[in-house]
């Protein structure tokens, strides 16, 4: 069980400040995930946990051990890439053998260890094979197991579903939940995909252009985002960002395009322009007026099986939400959006921070 | 008829690449009356006595020996060195990467013909004149910017993540070199080994320069030098044509499904 720890961690390639400060503690035994969007810096950070790629700034620890100056051998971490990083010109079995190959055991223990390994992830058929006959999620399967194999002190996963076809990808989560589960090693995974940070993790931090905008459970950053690019990024479909205008800095009114919001005054800055937001669950669309409803106008139909998403706009806001798929709402067609309001939550419209 | 044009057009490729050694092949079987007389292409009393001629009366086992030797060191400095400078200058932390590669092509701008006496001199002061070290030493410096340059190449094809995989499944650098990066490189090395060994085995200038006697003549140079009392000989020249493209003939097509693999590396991805 290994506890990792930044301390100011700082990256720049050249000029370019590509992780910025960062502090941070992943507790042992953790499935943690950083998510962002391409480009954030979350792929840099787990190189730098690996010992592959060095830090301009900070430091690493790894229970209390200062690691910044050892190698990824030392270090004992293993890592699933997102392309797999098969090594082409081995046999299935080679590849899962080859880090305890490295630590020069004894031939009989590394059979041992492949042979079980193999049988943990449905591989046994696959032993003789190379890596170019097998399927998408073999190839995955093997990959898992060349990193599983050594029982390291730190699992590293960038993006190790991404290859993987839509319903696979479903598959192999659950896998590595269990996977995590049974080995109870610290996970560090990487996406881009917040339903797959959301459904796998014990934590996760949220990046945006090297900086963490926030770092809780999935639950935490759902329901209480910090701020508006967590609110946008997190959740699928995204979150509604309504702008409300601020009309008289003495009363505190606002004109949110005709919606009934009520913001709480900006302590922070006792006022000015504020973002409502709201997720689409909590916005019901439907062809009936009633009390409070908004007039909107349908833009686009989304049918989801037992309900319909709805786009729709409000001069210049758009807004998506739901409705029941009897509403026979069309595209074109004036409707009503029913906010709950109570729901919303707000965000200054200048630094986006939570009010 | 489609196919009758077909055929006509690979006939005539071949015979238009293999029309020379062809004739060497039959000019090497004429005897000396019919070797200046035209026609016959093809020799009416075909003869070895060439070949014969060849290994009893020339020193040629003892200068394919040289050529051999010469060659294959050359070829396999130069794979080392430069299978190890693409490595570094291909995955590795390496800065100033590209002046570094530009540098080294521009080491072979300069034509031979103008620094073959500056070497010589150097040679020379080195004691290394007529002796294999003497070519091994200028064919390995002349052949690396090429070898530098193909491996370079080769190993960038190799996706990063495999190299970092390896250094994170406890290789060091060297180990990832020689275990994953070497093997996945093959046909690059190999591509680059018969196009080294192919320009050792038939430069001419420096060897002409620094070779004296046959302790460490090579090929071109002894057949160029082949003793003529008042004529050229050609049956014999062409005889020993004949006998030094044999290697290079094995050579070729036992790797050739490699080198088509190098050469065409990158074409399609595989």
């Amino acid at each position: 069980m290994t506890r990792i720890r930044f301390e100011h961690v700082t990256k720049a390639f050249g000029t370019t400040p590509v992780i910025k400060k960062l502090d941070l503690a992943i507790n042992a035994g953790e499935f943690f995930t950083f998510v962002g969007p391409s480009g954030c810096g979350k792929s840099t950070i787990l190189n730098m946990i690996a010992g592959l790629e060095s830090l301009t700034d900070g430091l690493i620890f790894f229970n209390e051990i200062l690691v910044n100056s050892l190698s990824p051998k030392e270090r004992d971490v293993a890592m699933v890439f997102q392309s797999y990083a098969l090594y082409p010109h081995m046999t299935v079995y080679e590849n899962i053998a080859f880090p305890l190959r490295m630590k020069k055991e004894k031939i009989g223990s590394i059979d041992g260890d492949v042979k079980r390994v193999a049988g943990l992830l449905g591989l046994d058929d696959f032993l003789g094979k190379k890596p170019k006959e097998l399927s998408g999620g073999q190839r995955q399967r093997v990959a898992l197991g060349r990193a599983m194999i050594r029982k390291p002190k730190v699992f590293l996963m960038d993006e190790p579903l991404s290859n993987l076809d839509a319903r696979l990808r479903i598959e192999m989560r659950s896998e590595l939940k269990k996977l995590h589960r049974e080995l109870g090693i610290t996970t560090i995974y990487v996406t881009h995909d917040q339903a797959e940070a959301m459904s796998l993790s014990d934590r996760i931090a949220v990046l945006n252009e090297g900086t963490i905008q926030q770092c809780d459970t999935p639950r935490e950053v759902y329901r209480n985002p910090a701020n508006a690019f967590v609110a946008g990024f997190i959740g699928s479909p995204a979150m509604n960002l309504i702008p409300c205008h601020e009309l008289s800095s003495q009363t505190h009114e606002y004109d949110c395009f005709g919606f009934l919001f009520h913001p709480p005054v900006n302590l922070s800055t006792g006022g000015g322009d504020v973002i409502a937001g709201i997720r689409p669950e909590d916005v019901i669309v439907s062809s009936k007026k009633s009390y409070a409803s908004v007039e909107v106008k349908v833009t686009l139909i989304e049918p989801a099986g037992s309900y319909n998403w709805v786009d729709a706009e409000r001069g210049k806001v758009l807004l998506k939400g739901l409705a029941r798929p009897e509403e026979d709402l069309e595209p074109g067609q004036v409707a009503y959006a029913n906010l709950s309001s109570d729901k919303s939550i707000f965000f200054d419209a200048v630094s986006g921070r939570r009010i | 008829m489609k196919r009758a044009v077909f055929y006509l057009m690979i006939a005539s490729i071949v015979l238009w690449s293999a029309g020379p050694l062809l004739w060497q092949f039959a000019t090497s079987l004429k005897p000396d009356a019919e070797l200046t007389r035209l026609p016959p292409i093809l020799p009416l009393a075909p003869t070895f006595d060439h070949y014969r001629a060849l290994f009893t009366d020339t020193p040629l086992l003892r200068i394919i020996a040289n050529s051999a030797i010469v060659s294959s060191c050359s070829t396999a400095m130069s794979l080392v060195i430069g299978a190890l400078a693409a490595f570094g200058l291909a995955d590795l932390n390496v800065s100033a990467k590209k002046l570094v590669l530009i540098f080294v092509l521009s080491a072979s701008m300069f034509p031979p013909i103008a620094i073959v006496s500056p070497l010589y001199l150097i040679i020379r002061g080195l004691g290394l004149r007529d002796t294999w070290w003497a070519l091994i030493v200028t064919y390995t410096s002349f052949s690396l910017p090429l070898s530098v340059w193909i491996m370079t190449n080769f190993f960038r094809q190799i996706p990063e993540e495999l190299y970092l995989a390896a250094r994170v499944d406890g290789c060091s650098p060297f180990q990832a070199f020689i275990r994953i990066m070497l093997p996945l490189a093959a046909p690059g090395v190999v591509t680059t080994a018969v196009l080294v060994f192919i320009f050792s085995w038939n430069e001419f200038l420096f060897a002409l320069t620094f070779t004296a006697t046959a302790k460490s003549r090579t090929i071109p140079v002894a057949i160029a030098l082949f003793p003529g009392l008042h004529e050229v000989p050609w049956g014999d020249i062409a005889a020993a044509s004949i006998v030094v493209t044999i290697p290079l003939i094995i050579l070729v097509f036992a790797f050739q499904r490699l080198i088509i693999e190098g050469l065409t590396a990158g074409a399609v991805k595989g």
